[in-house]
């Protein structure tokens, strides 16, 4: 009874199934489009559609009447002041994310080699400066290197050092705003070099002791290897956040002294903005694409690769 | 004979060894802790050093003594503050802002990520590759184009978006939905096929097997995304200090910097008091929800 009943309607529906299972295939395909719609739409108008009419834009005299081609650029070229822009951003993303992995290395080697217990408490309290929001912790550096009330140079003075002129003077400013950036991004890169570390198997270890490893080749041998993956997928994060940073020099220097400071993302904003000129900060700020590009590229790669290994 | 002479042998050099590492791991040890006060005392010295400058009075802040204590503990910024409408329009902007971009970012994200991860359809895979380009397209490379998008928009309609708060609303999602919609993927993908194929045998349709399986199943993975967008919508600066203007439409961060920095009188113990303030939210989030912080910090660059 329960069989015949079971083969009634697959035998009497064979040739519709095939037709529904066509339908319900197109009515899937559909929902999954209808649930991915507000995504596509949010991504084509307010992503992609901006960063192409930035395109567009950079083409433009400052009325955006009249179309000078290649002119910004060139424009560009030939002003002190970008050059030095380039230099410092690529001084700043650069020395910061080394700075930052160094850093965020070293403490999390601490952090693994404590108790277990103990861990959780200091790697919260070494993760704080990532959750402040930026623009408040660097009220608080600014502070900190106020010209006249310093706190640091208060310290200084102590030992007959200083007064430090942390954000008067180009080469100091310039170390600041690295020093700032290496404060709020170092704990993320604890963070992760933490987790990579705690996967890297134990076992592994006591082999390498075994056969007489000491710290440095463990280091080396076992430890590098195994990280390396979550090292260099990182640092590529960080190199894009830091290179496109805005925060942190706006608000420590506003690009000061004599736009010594300025990185492309705060230029942008000066000369677009501020200064009223929208096509030349879009050409200011596309000079970020490429080594977003490449750094973008690396990053994919990894992740197809992993994708592949794990499928 | 050579079998008990090699052991006798043996056994006093590594039981010497053995006591040795366990001294070496003790100062090891030592110098971990070291060194981790040394690294937490830079790491948290700034925020330290705001609540200290917030308790003091502006007197006490001109006045040059020692810059690391306080000699008069007041509470008077703080009440200042909260009862200075400006500052609690500031706060009610930024909170209105945060709050409803996180409703936005999981009712875009998390149903395109259901699809993008379980329903394969043509160009899901070109999608959700796309989704992960976007995160890492920067604000900074997007705020000119769209500050000039936004005036061409009010020019054809007479829509006013720029120096409107609700503005936010549109913008911070291209912040938060990319990252968020990433993460959902990767957890909605280590969800065992098994699971939905059961509920699919059991009658339920795409809305219920989002809604009673894959939602609870992978709520940790939710709070991390909703602790992600709420921090970024947060802390978000550029944004609004490209977009939004007079006083009554200000959130938070750019609130402090602007209107209490006023000219060359820099009110600190006032800013102090403010960044402090404005620092709270993500801070208590953090302190009751470290884990699931956390979880979402490493789950961008290790899931998927």
């Amino acid at each position: 009874m329960v069989d015949a009943a079971l083969q009634s309607p697959s035998i009497a529906g064979s040739g519709r199934r095939r037709f529904a299972l066509r339908a319900a295939m197109r009515r899937k395909s559909t929902i999954a489009f209808l649930m991915t719609l507000p995504l596509i739409l949010l991504i084509a108008l307010l992503v992609l559609y901006p960063a192409i009419y930035s395109i567009r834009l950079a083409t433009l005299n400052k009325s955006m009447e009249r179309f000078v081609g290649f002119g910004n650029f060139l424009f560009l070229f030939k002003r002190e002041t970008f050059w030095m822009v380039v230099q410092q951003s690529c001084i700043f993303a650069i020395t910061a994310v080394i700075f930052k992995a160094l850093i965020g290395f070293v403490v999390a080697h601490f952090v693994h080699n404590i108790p277990a217990r103990g861990q959780r408490k200091w790697r919260g309290m070494l993760l704080v400066p990532w959750v402040i929001p930026p623009a408040m912790s660097c009220l608080a550096w600014l502070w900190l290197f106020d010209p006249s009330y310093s706190a640091f140079n208060w310290i200084l003075d102590l030992f007959n050092i200083g007064p430090v002129p942390w954000t008067g003077e180009a080469y100091w400013a310039r170390f600041s705003v690295i020093l700032v950036n290496i404060w709020i991004g170092a704990p993320f890169f604890m963070i992760m070099y933490l987790a990579a570390l705690k996967s890297v198997p134990e076992q592994l270890y006591e082999a390498a002791e075994i056969d007489g490893a000491n710290w440095w080749q463990r280091l080396w041998y076992v430890t590098l290897p195994m990280m390396r993956n979550i090292m260099a997928i990182t640092a590529l994060f960080s190199l894009i956040v830091t290179f496109a940073n805005f925060d942190i020099v706006r608000i420590l220097t506003a690009g000061g002294p004599i736009d010594k400071t300025h990185v492309f993302a705060t230029w942008a904003f000066r000369v677009g903005i501020e200064g009223g000129d929208i096509p030349l900060g879009a050409s200011v700020s596309l000079f970020m694409v490429p080594i977003l590009t490449v750094a973008a590229i690396f990053i994919l790669r990894d992740i197809n690769r992993r994708a592949s290994e794990m499928s | 004979m050579t079998a008990a002479s090699v052991s006798s042998a043996m056994v006093p050099p590594r039981a010497r060894k053995s006591r040795s590492t366990s001294r070496d791991r003790r100062w090891a040890l030592r110098w971990s802790y070291f060194f981790l006060t040394v690294f937490a005392i830079f790491f948290l010295m700034p925020p330290l050093y705001m609540l200290i400058t917030s308790l003091k009075t502006s007197a006490e802040i001109s006045a040059a003594t020692n810059p690391w204590w306080v000699h008069h503990p007041t509470l008077g910024n703080y009440v200042e503050l909260l009862t200075s409408p400006q500052f609690l329009t500031y706060f009610r902007n930024s909170a209105l802002v945060s709050l409803i971009v996180v409703a936005l970012t999981m009712l875009i994200s998390v149903p395109a990520a259901f699809a993008l991860s379980r329903m394969r359809f043509w160009g899901s895979v070109i999608l959700a590759t796309g989704v992960f380009l976007t995160y890492l397209i920067p604000e900074t490379l997007l705020f000119i184009p769209l500050f000039k998008m936004f005036a061409l928009v009010n020019e054809y309609t007479g829509i006013e978006l720029i120096n409107r708060w609700w503005v936010l609303l549109l913008l911070y999602p291209t912040l938060t939905v990319p990252f968020c919609t990433w993460i959902m993927i990767g957890y909605f993908a280590s969800i065992p096929k098994e699971l939905d194929e059961a509920a699919l045998m059991d009658g339920a349709n795409y809305r219920q097997i989002l809604t009673r399986v894959f939602i609870p199943v992978a709520l940790p993975g939710l709070i991390a995304a909703t602790i992600f967008a709420f921090t970024v919508s947060w802390a978000q600066f550029l944004y609004p200090l490209a977009f939004t203007t007079s006083a009554d439409q200000l959130v938070l961060p750019v609130g402090i910097i602007t209107s209490l920095i006023k000219g060359d009188v820099f009110n600190w113990g006032q800013i102090m008091t403010g960044a402090l303030l404005g620092a709270a939210p993500p801070l208590i989030i953090y302190a009751f929800l470290m884990d699931y912080y956390i979880a979402g910090l490493t789950a961008g660059a290790t899931k998927g």
